[in-house]
C-alpha cells in the first residue's frame, strides 16, 4: 500500500493569533491557533501547517510559545514557516515544537542555507516553500514559471521548475509549491506547473493554492502530488477534511 | 497518583522536538520525565530513547551522555526500553549514510541502509503488517502511523540470527511496512521495543500503541 496522501490544513498566525477570519462554530476562541489546530486534528488532518506572519520580533516570540502550545496538544506532524531566515531560526523552531520548519525568501536569496540546515537537523526537518506563478509580459524562463518573493509581490526571474529541482538537490525533504495565480481563486490548483515540479523533483511535494471543491484536490493529487494543503475552504467550512478525503478515496488514492 | 503510574523517562540527548513525545506518553498514563540523568534512566520502569536526524549524529549524541551503557543495563535488567524513529534506527548493528559506516548499539543484526523507492523522504502516513502476537499494535494492527525517514533496515533480524546460528531466547518479532521496498517498521524483542514511524505523531493510533506499550510497564 502507498503512503497515503496528506491532507493539510494551514494557518496564518500573527503574533500567536489566526489571522484571517476563521468561521468554524462551537470553538469557544476562533483566534486561537492552537484550538484551532486541535479541531483539524480530531478531523482527521494528517498535518497541521502554520505559516507566521508576524512582522515584529515580538510577534516572532509569541509564535514560538504558540508552538510549544501546539505540539504539546496535537498529536500530528506541525510544520511553521514564515520569515524563517538561518540555523538559529530553524532551532528555535524545532526546540519549540515544530516537526518541520519552512524556508522561502531565504533560500532564494542564500541557498546554501539549505544545506547548513539540513546537515545540521537532517533532510526531514526542512520543507523549501516556493511561491511561483506563469511569467508575466516581459518575463521568460524555460519551464514558463517564475519564483516570486513577499507573498508574491516581486518577481525573481528565476525558473520555478529548476528551483524547485535545486532545492531538493540541495537537500530540502519536501517542497511546498504555491501557485501565486491561484491562491485566493478558488478556481483550482496549478495543475500544469505541479505536474512540470513534479516531475522534476523526487522529494515529496506539497500542492498549494487554488482549492474550491473536492475535485480540486483529486486533480492535484493526479499529478502526482504527496501532500494537498488549503487554508480559506477549510477555515471556512466551505470544505471538511473528510469530504475531501472522501473524494480523494473515491479517485482511488489512499488517505488515512 | 504517581504510585500508580508508571515512570517513563524520555531520553533527553539534544534530539530535536520531544514535546510532543513527552506529552503523548503522559496521555497514555505514564509519568514522565525529561532527562539523561543515568540513575533516573535506570530507576524508571520505561525509557523511551527518541532520534531525528542523522544516524552518525544520534549515535555521537547518544554516546556522549553514555546512553549505549544506560540501554545495555536496563536491558541486562530486562527493564522495557523504547526507539522511536533513529532511536529504532541505532539499535540496529550499523548505519550506512553518504557511504559512510557507523557503528549502532548492535542490539539486533542488520544495517540501516538507504531506502531505495521513487520519492525520498518517505514522508507521511503507511500502514504496517505486525506479527499474529503483537503488543504494540494490539487494536491497531489495520490504522496508518506516521513515518518520516530516508534510511531503514530490509532484513529481518530474526532471519540473520538464525543465520548465524545464535538461538535467541526471545527472538525479535519484526512488524513491515512499505516504501518502494518493503522495511522494519517496528521490532518487538521482549524488553525491547522499537519504532520506525513517531507514534507520538501518528493520531489516536500512535496514542493506542503508546498506551499498549506503558501498559506493559510495572510501576
Amino acid at each position: 500500500m502507498p503512503v497515503a496522501l496528506r491532507v493539510v490544513p494551514c494557518l496564518d498566525v500573527d503574533a500567536g493569533r489566526v489571522v484571517k477570519g476563521v468561521r468554524f462554530e462551537g470553538l469557544r476562541d476562533a483566534g486561537d491557533p492552537v484550538e484551532l489546530a486541535r479541531r483539524y486534528d480530531a478531523e482527521g488532518a494528517d498535518e497541521i501547517t502554520f505559516l507566521d506572519v508576524s512582522a515584529s520580533t515580538s510577534g516572532r516570540a509569541t509564535t514560538l510559545e504558540t508552538v510549544t502550545a501546539a505540539a504539546e496538544q496535537i498529536f500530528v506532524p506541525l510544520t511553521v514557516g514564515g520569515g524563517v531566515r538561518s540555523v538559529s531560526d530553524v532551532e528555535a523552531l524545532l526546540r519549540a515544537g515544530a516537526d518541520k520548519v519552512g524556508v522561502n525568501t531565504a533560500a532564494i536569496a542564500r541557498p546554501e542555507l539549505i544545506g547548513d540546515i539540513t546537515r545540521r537537523f537532517g533532510n526531514q526537518v526542512l520543507v523549501v516553500s516556493v511561491d511561483a506563478r506563469r511569467c508575466p509580459p516581459g518575463v521568460e524562463t524555460p519551464s514558463g514559471f517564475e519564483v516570486t518573493t513577499h507573498g508574491g509581490r516581486r518577481g525573481t526571474g528565476i525558473d520555478a521548475v529548476t528551483w524547485a529541482s535545486e532545492a531538493a538537490d540541495r537537500g530540502a525533504g519536501e517542497v511546498l509549491l504555491n501557485s501565486i495565480d491561484a491562491d485566493g481563486t478558488k478556481d483550482g490548483f496549478d495543475i500544469e506547473m505541479l505536474t512540470a515540479v513534479r516531475a522534476a523533483v523526487d522529494v515529496p511535494l506539497v500542492a498549494s493554492g487554488g482549492a474550491g471543491t473536492t475535485q480540486d484536490f483529486v486533480a492535484a493529487a493526479a499529478t502526482g502530488a504527496d501532500a494537498v494543503l488549503a487554508a480559506s475552504v477549510f477555515h471556512f467550512g466551505t470544505l471538511t477534511i473528510a469530504g475531501v478525503k472522501d473524494a480523494l478515496r473515491g479517485a482511488g488514492h489512499v488517505v488515512r | 497518583m504517581s504510585e500508580s503510574r508508571p515512570t517513563v523517562v524520555v531520553l533527553d540527548y539534544g534530539s530535536g522536538n520531544t514535546h510532543s513525545a513527552v506529552r503523548a506518553l503522559e496521555r497514555a498514563g505514564a509519568d514522565v520525565t525529561l532527562t539523561a540523568d543515568p540513575a533516573l534512566v535506570a530507576s524508571a520502569d520505561g525509557l523511551v530513547v527518541p532520534g531525528v536526524g542523522a544516524f552518525a549524529a544520534v549515535m555521537e549524541q547518544l554516546l556522549a551522555v553514555g546512553g549505549d551503557r544506560m540501554v545495555e543495563r536496563r536491558l541486562a535488567g530486562g527493564r522495557p526500553v523504547l526507539g522511536i524513529c533513529v532511536g529504532l534506527q541505532v539499535l540496529f548493528a550499523a548505519g550506512v549514510e553518504h557511504g559512510s559506516r557507523t557503528v549502532g548499539l548492535d542490539q539486533w543484526p542488520g544495517v540501516v541502509e538507504p531506502l531505495e523507492a521513487e520519492i525520498v523522504p518517505h514522508m507521511g502516513w503507511s500502514g504496517v503488517q505486525p506479527p499474529a502476537d503483537t503488543v504494540l499494535f494490539r487494536g491497531v494492527e489495520d490504522e496508518l502511523f506516521y513515518f518520516v525517514h530516508s534510511y531503514g533496515v530490509a532484513t529481518d533480524p530474526a532471519d540473520l540470527l538464525a543465520e548465524a546460528g545464535t538461538t535467541a531466547l526471545t527472538p525479535p518479532r519484526v512488524t513491515w511496512s512499505e516504501h518502494g521496498s518493503r522495511f522494519v517498521a517496528a521490532v518487538e524483542n521482549g524488553p525491547l521495543s522499537a519504532t520506525q514511524f513517531h507514534p507520538e505523531k501518528s493520531g489516536d493510533a500512535g496514542a493506542r500503541l503508546l498506551r499498549n506499550w506503558v501498559g506493559t510497564l510495572r510501576p
